[in-house]
């Protein structure tokens, strides 16, 4: 399964088990599921919050979920070669009061979370936000934190973490590939 | 993702289908900014768009305009008259004197047949065609386009009819290449004065009576009958037009399965098209409206930017 240039930092199960800790640790941080409300960043993040939805809603409520493509919120756009094609945004109601949780596979510099805390300020001004991510790769490059972690990894020049889910990769699966 | 688009949107006759489509699903997420509490992304800002328009528009104008705004780019509308264009100013001169004010794109109407290409080939600025002269107005195809694409699921195998004046007609032609590159069946049906010589050679079904037409097509675009044209000795009277190739309500009627009533406006209502046809169930006109919006989003946004040489020193590890 796995090439030299492929490492495997979170096999299928480690990953399920990651993601049961991580929906405890949001349910937690949000004192239940009245007010929360999980939002996917486009595209792994989406089906991540919504695996999370579903491990929150096994022993409660339903948890409203979104879908938050930030392409156009990017302080990049000048740069980008061909441009990227634009998922879906899709935000559940009105966001006032409600503790939104920010979703996404990867946290690397930190500036897809910037966009998406603009672009969430346009649909309104919830009570919280917060942040959860499956990796946190070190490298930021502005003060964002996480609140929730599923793994950390140091990664260093010339490697990449790519973050496999079964619905769009086939397979659960979280890897270190060395690019050069 | 290979397919960007260029500089310049003059036409849909050189896009490849891959561009098109490309178009088309950028137009998608872009329908949904207009629904948002605040209809704006920041995709543009700081870009400085003029919207220089030679000729009259009410519709394509706001529409490009809305686009623009949404995008959060800076806009300035020219209209012909009142410019130094009556001073007697040449079209390159006046984008020259434009972009030495450091805009980025022009969006431009103009009643000569490539007049947007002329332009983009002299400027900088990227220029998008608002229609131009008899040749193409590509945004309202690649709008028609969407609106097919949305209500029938799919454009290929489709039969799509262009009814009226096609010879004068820029939408026609636009629409023609456009449906035709992504697998569409196209038919005209209009009077022998009003359809250009040759026009079978693009691959188009001729249908000299309506009723054949409307037997034809799953989809009807309804041009518009300009009303200058009857002056000018094109057709005997608007009630003869009306007569022989208005669609009418018992005209649909009569066809074995509902037929999807499109018109790029503004409506002669009782000339080209009955009013309770335009109104109906069947007619998708002002979608066509709200997609404009959503299509001239996308062709600004792929247009935009997009320096290569910014790419390659951004392309430094990570997925995110």
């Amino acid at each position: 399964m796995s090439r030299p240039d492929r490492t495997i930092i979170l096999d299928a199960r480690a990953l399920s088990r990651a993601l049961q800790r991580m929906a405890v640790e949001v349910l937690e941080l949000a004192h239940g599921t009245d007010r929360l409300v999980l939002i996917g960043i486009q595209r792994r993040g989406v089906e991540l919050a919504d695996r999370i939805a579903r491990l929150i809603e096994k022993d409660a409520a339903v948890v409203p979920r979104g879908a938050l493509d930030i392409t156009l919120y990017r302080d990049d756009l000048e740069t980008v070669g061909p441009k990227p094609v634009i998922g879906e945004t899709r935000i559940p109601g009105d966001l006032a009061g409600k503790h939104v949780v920010i979703v996404d596979d990867v946290l690397y510099t930190g500036r897809t979370v910037r966009a998406a805390l603009d672009e969430l300020a346009d649909f309104g001004r919830p009570e919280r936000i917060s942040l959860c991510v499956l990796v946190d790769r070190g490298g930021r490059e502005l003060p964002i934190q996480p609140d929730i972690v599923g793994t950390k990894v140091k990664v260093s020049d010339g490697e990449r973490v790519d973050v496999l889910v079964e619905e769009l990769d086939g397979r659960d699966e979280v890897d270190l590939v060395r690019t050069r | 993702m290979t397919a960007a688009l260029g500089k310049d949107l003059v036409g849909l006759e050189r896009l490849s289908p891959d561009q098109i489509r490309l178009i088309l699903d950028t137009a998608e997420p872009f329908k949904e900014v207009s629904e948002r509490p605040i209809k704006k992304v920041p995709a543009l800002r700081g870009k400085t768009i003029v919207n220089l328009f030679f000729e009259a528009s009410t519709r394509t104008r706001i529409s490009f305009e809305f686009a623009e705004k949404r995008l959060s780019a800076d806009t300035v509308n020219v209209a012909a008259s009142g410019s130094a264009v009556q001073k007697g100013e040449t079209l390159v001169d006046t984008a020259r004197n434009l972009e030495a004010m450091r805009i980025d794109m022009v969006v431009i109407r103009h009643p000569s047949s490539g007049a947007a290409e002329f332009l983009g080939n002299r400027i900088r600025s990227n220029v998008v065609s608002a229609g131009d002269g008899k040749h193409e107005h590509p945004t309202q195809a690649l709008l028609d386009l969407l609106t097919i694409r949305d209500k029938h699921g799919k454009i290929a195998g489709l039969r799509v009819c262009l009814v009226g004046d096609v010879l004068h007609s820029r939408v026609a032609r636009s629409n023609i290449w456009g449906l035709s590159k992504l697998g569409a069946e196209v038919g005209v049906c209009g009077p022998d004065t009003l359809m250009p010589r040759g026009i079978e050679d693009l691959g188009v079904c001729r249908f000299r009576r309506i009723e054949e037409a409307i037997e034809w097509a799953d989809v009807l675009n309804v041009l518009r009958l300009q009303l200058e044209r009857m002056e000018m000795g094109f057709i005997p009277s608007v009630r003869e037009y009306y007569r022989v190739f208005g669609v009418t309500l018992e005209r649909l009627e009569k066809a074995s399965r509902p037929l999807t009533i499109m018109h790029p406006g503004p409506m002669n209502r009782g000339v080209e098209i009955d009013s309770r046809v335009a109104d109906g169930p069947h007619s998708v006109i002002l979608d066509q409206v709200t997609n404009g919006v959503a299509v001239r989003m996308a062709v600004l946004y792929l247009l935009a930017g997009g320096r290569p040489e910014l790419a390659d020193a951004a392309k430094r590890g990570g997925t995110e």
